[in-house]
């Protein structure tokens, strides 16, 4: 009998048609869930029918776009027994930047000199005595580069860090601040499933920021050596899964881990690498379907270091 | 399975190909708004939620 698969998705992206497309072509039942309606009864979560009982749901694997809606349903999930792709601690880690950076520091993996304070006057005294100008200021949540300002004078430092404090949620009242990296006018992704960086590509742009997101070209690079071995490292700092580690190379240091996603896009990056990106990924919530055998019950392994949470008698 | 749901602002109607899939993101031709599919039997189509601070990859 072929695995029952939750899908987790918010939007559907390119990516996550390609990867549906996937456990399609390898004949594989998913039973899909969107951000748009998920209700949980929190009490009797092991109750549950789409995850407890015969046909249910052992593995789910997480697409979802919203981190603030994510993140508490996978450790739901989690808590009832069904493993997860990513891990919500995972996804909890690599979806906010203060954590990654906590994370990579734990490993010992190498990092931009990043900062973290409660207070625009902090942040101007870091900025004026030890980063200096330009630097970057990024928010704690969020991707594609938005809300991440590059801050060149001190004039637009007090700027920025005043709309911030005034204008933005309490998300807004501490900052996160970098280092500006002299890179070469790209950085680079890599994908990592499991133990393998399976492929990389360089994003090139003539703006400062190369998401592609925001227009940058995509090129392949080859993950031997260094980039595959840095970013196995950030990927397992995280705690590991199916992810998309930013890579940078500065000038004095090497290379630098920016961040790690945890779902990822890659619909720019198979054409250039040559790699089936989707369908390494579906193989790897495949196996690890595989590793718990072929029925759910209380017993089984959770992904999270808390006990499952038993079904009412 | 109806293939001609209408644009929720516009009332135009759309033509969708067999292979769309719930939660997928398409541009109406006569208003431009981004429409969200909400399900695909019949189709039903919904303004698609803005861009929140915390969606990302």
């Amino acid at each position: 009998m072929n695995p029952v698969i939750g899908f987790f998705s918010g939007r559907v992206r390119v990516e996550e048609k390609l990867l549906l497309e996937a456990y399609a072509k390898r004949g594989v039942e998913v039973q899909r869930f969107t951000e748009r309606n998920m209700t949980l009864r929190l009490d009797r979560l092991a109750d549950d029918p789409r995850w407890s009982g015969a046909g249910a749901i052992r593995v789910f694997h997480d697409r979802g776009l919203a981190f603030g809606t994510a993140g508490p349903l996978l450790e739901a999930l989690e808590a009832s027994g069904v493993t997860c792709v990513n891990r919500a601690e995972v996804v909890a880690t690599s979806g906010d930047k203060f954590r990654t950076s906590l994370a990579l520091a734990r490993a010992g993996v190498p990092q931009p000199e990043t900062y973290w304070c409660t207070s625009a006057e902090d942040a101007l005294r870091i900025l004026d005595e030890t980063l200096g100008y330009p630097a970057v200021l990024k928010p704690q949540v969020g991707s594609w580069g938005r809300l991440v300002a590059r801050l060149d004078t001190r004039a637009a430092a007090e700027a920025v860090l005043e709309s911030r404090e005034v204008l933005g949620s309490f998300h807004h009242r501490t900052h996160y601040l970098q280092r500006m990296i002299a890179k070469p006018g790209r950085d680079l992704r890599v994908f990592v499933v499991g133990n393998e960086p399976i492929a990389a590509i360089y994003r090139t742009s003539d703006h400062w920021l190369t998401n592609t997101a925001l227009g940058a070209t995509t090129s392949a690079c080859s993950v031997e050596g260094e980039v595959g071995e840095l970013a196995l490292r950030a990927a397992q700092a995280v705690g590991g899964g199916i992810l998309a580690v930013d890579l940078v190379e500065d000038p004095e240091r090497g290379l630098l881990v920016l961040e790690v996603n945890h779902s990822g896009e890659f619909r720019n990056s198979i054409e250039p690498t040559g790699v089936n990106i989707p369908g390494r990924m579906v193989d790897f919530v495949l196996q690890t379907a595989g590793e718990i055998g072929p029925a759910r019950d209380a017993t089984l392994r959770s992904s999270t270091s808390l006990p499952p949470i038993e079904a009412t008698p | 399975m109806s293939n001609q749901p209408q644009c929720p602002e516009c009332s135009q109607v759309l033509s969708l190909s067999d292979d769309t899939v719930e939660g997928e993101v398409i541009a109406c031709p006569g208003c431009e708004a981004e429409l969200e599919v909400i399900d695909t039997d019949p189709f039903e189509l919904a303004v698609a939620p803005e861009m929140a601070e915390d969606w990302g990859e």
